[in-house]
């Protein structure tokens, strides 16, 4: 097992606080129309949580994590980290996209440090390059190219790149979609691992219901258009969770069943 | 080996060509020829080099032999437009020192006028692609000014300069711009967002969004940018020489066709081919290096 040792970068995870947040955006093809992706939408996230975010498609859950990210503004409401309210983006909040997003003129030793060269602290902290590049199992690729590791491979570097700035959250937007079941189950169990490593808040969208229960605190159910927290569903579950014991059963079918009530409500909601 | 055999016979069959030199290379060629078929027992490296190349070279003996034929075997073709290769090896020894001279010249103009085109070119490039401001005030002028041909300047280059070198630098200079300005603009301009996106949140600045996420990004697009540069400088490079600057192998070309020594005009537009290809060789192998992060680029 790793440890990441420097004590100093340890940081304390950050509580999420939204309040009230709205966002539209000009509907491609026609400027005029502006389409409601958020309307009022509220939650909180404990200090060092693991929250699922789920939904259909379309409801906002993308768009959600860009504001938490600070890579868009809000119209209205409030969305506090800790007590401080979102600025633009910052290191400290973390974000995996599903598409791993390598920058493919780096190497994985490169991809992995950019944010330690981004903030200019890569000469002290070049040490923790390598515990990172072991951390995700990747220490014989240092010197490889993005286009010569499978996906799985590219999102662990992903994960690592995200994690060497020790961000007190961390966002991860579908980060195992694309992948295959046992790649994602190996990586399920991979990001539970430096989650539970490296003490951070964790807010995962995903649109896999047994991913959710297998490694979530909280599961927040989101409706569609315009998105807005549902439900809340809690999950007391002893870890490590076995994916195929009654209680998940009975978890999978209760949100199922409300997934199924919300799609039906939208089809016959008149616009 | 079949090559190997042709390659042989033709240069033994050479009918004609009298001067000295041309035997001489010949022989060498042939010399050379038979002692790597020798060599090639032992190494297979050499018997792999030689099996891929000898079929191109032997083509190319045939061709050169073909042209001795016509020229100075049968005299179809007149003099003295049409000197033998013999008769062009010669005027390319005789011309030696003012030859070598012309290349090292015009070398140096190209190097001047090439680089310092690139750099203006690159911070502009950045400057329009990156900053909406800059792009709202230089996309105009560059889409004005840019398509006119650098060739077209020299009227105006030759009085505004202060010397010939200087204008031909700028000229050579003001023909690389506008491409490679141009392929930085939209390279730096279609960077994906998402790459940017990422950086931010990995608490990126912005001279590392540009100069480590956009500039990056942008690199094949610069690099189609430099080389339809390096097309335009040479076209401009041979004007500049031909109508300014009393050196390099343009003027040296227009001052041998003055004398009607055409031997010395074929002499330099052989050097120029050498000249021109090997600088393209350079820029494809300094491109193989930058982009080896890129799959499946063009080989040279």
């Amino acid at each position: 097992m790793v440890t990441i040792a420097a004590p100093d970068a340890v940081r304390e995870p950050s509580s999420l606080r939204a309040r009230g947040v709205a966002k539209s955006f000009a509907t491609p093809g026609d400027a005029a129309v502006r389409t409601q992706a958020l309307s009022d939408a509220s939650f909180a996230v404990e200090a060092g949580e693991l929250v699922s975010i789920i939904g259909p498609s379309g409801c906002g859950k993308s768009t959600l994590l860009r504001l938490l990210a600070g890579l868009e503004t809000l119209d209205a409401g409030e969305l506090l980290v800790g007590t401080d309210p979102i600025a633009g983006p910052s290191a400290e909040r973390g974000l995996v996209f599903q598409d791993p997003n390598l920058f493919p003129w780096l190497t994985v030793r490169g991809n992995i440090q950019a944010g330690l060269v981004a903030r200019g602290v890569l000469h002290a902290k070049r040490r923790e390059v390598d515990d990172f590049m072991r951390l995700v199992g990747l220490e014989g690729f240092a010197n490889a190219y993005p286009h010569h590791l499978s996906g799985g491979m590219a999102q662990r570097v992903a994960l690592a790149r995200a994690l060497i700035n020790h961000p007190r959250v961390l966002f991860m937007d579908e980060p195992l979609g694309s992948l295959d079941t046992f790649t994602r189950m190996n990586l399920q169990d991979e990001v539970l691992r430096l989650w539970q490593l490296n003490r951070m808040t964790m807010l995962l969208v995903t649109h896999d219901i047994d991913e959710a229960i297998y490694m979530s605190d909280r599961i927040l159910i989101m409706t569609p258009r315009p998105g807005r927290i549902d439900k809340t569903i809690s999950v007391t579950l002893q870890r490590p969770r076995q994916r195929s014991s009654p209680e998940f059963f009975k978890l999978r079918g209760d949100i199922l069943e409300h997934l199924h009530f919300a799609g039906k409500a939208l089809a016959v909601e008149p616009t | 080996m079949g090559a190997m055999a042709v390659h042989a016979v033709v240069s033994r069959q050479e009918p004609a060509a009298p001067t000295h030199s041309y035997w001489i290379l010949l022989w060498t060629a042939l010399a050379v020829s038979l002692g790597m078929s020798l060599l090639q027992r032992w190494s297979k490296g050499l018997r792999q080099w030689m099996g891929h190349m000898f079929p191109i070279i032997a083509a190319a003996t045939v061709l050169l032999t073909l042209w001795a034929v016509i020229t100075s075997g049968f005299r179809w073709l007149p003099l003295p437009y049409f000197p033998s290769p013999a008769g062009i090896l010669q005027s390319m020894i005789e011309d030696r020192a003012l030859l070598f001279d012309s290349t090292w010249h015009s070398l140096l103009l190209l190097i001047c006028g090439y680089t310092l085109g690139v750099a203006t070119a690159l911070v502009t490039g950045v400057c329009i692609g990156w900053f909406d401001q800059a792009r709202y005030w230089g996309m105009p002028a560059l889409k004005l000014i840019g398509p006119i041909p650098a060739t077209a300047w020299i009227p105006l280059a030759m009085v505004l300069s202060p010397s010939q070198m200087m204008s031909a630098v700028g000229l050579i200079a003001l023909s690389v711009w506008f491409p490679v300005t141009m392929l930085t603009v939209s390279g730096i301009a279609n960077t994906r967002a998402s790459y940017l996106d990422v950086a931010r949140t990995l608490g990126a600045g912005r001279s590392y969004l540009i100069f480590r996420v956009a500039v990056p990004a942008a690199m094949p697009s610069i690099f189609i940018g430099l080389f339809m540069g390096l097309g335009t400088s040479f076209l401009t490079l041979v004007v500049a020489e031909t109508v300014g600057v009393r050196s390099g192998l343009g003027w040296y070309i227009s001052w041998a066709q003055g004398w009607s020594e055409y031997g010395k005009v074929y002499a330099a537009l052989i050097i120029m081919a050498a000249f021109f290809s090997t600088i393209i060789t350079v820029l494809f192998k300094v491109r193989d290096r930058v982009l080896v992060w890129q799959k499946g680029v063009i080989k040279w």
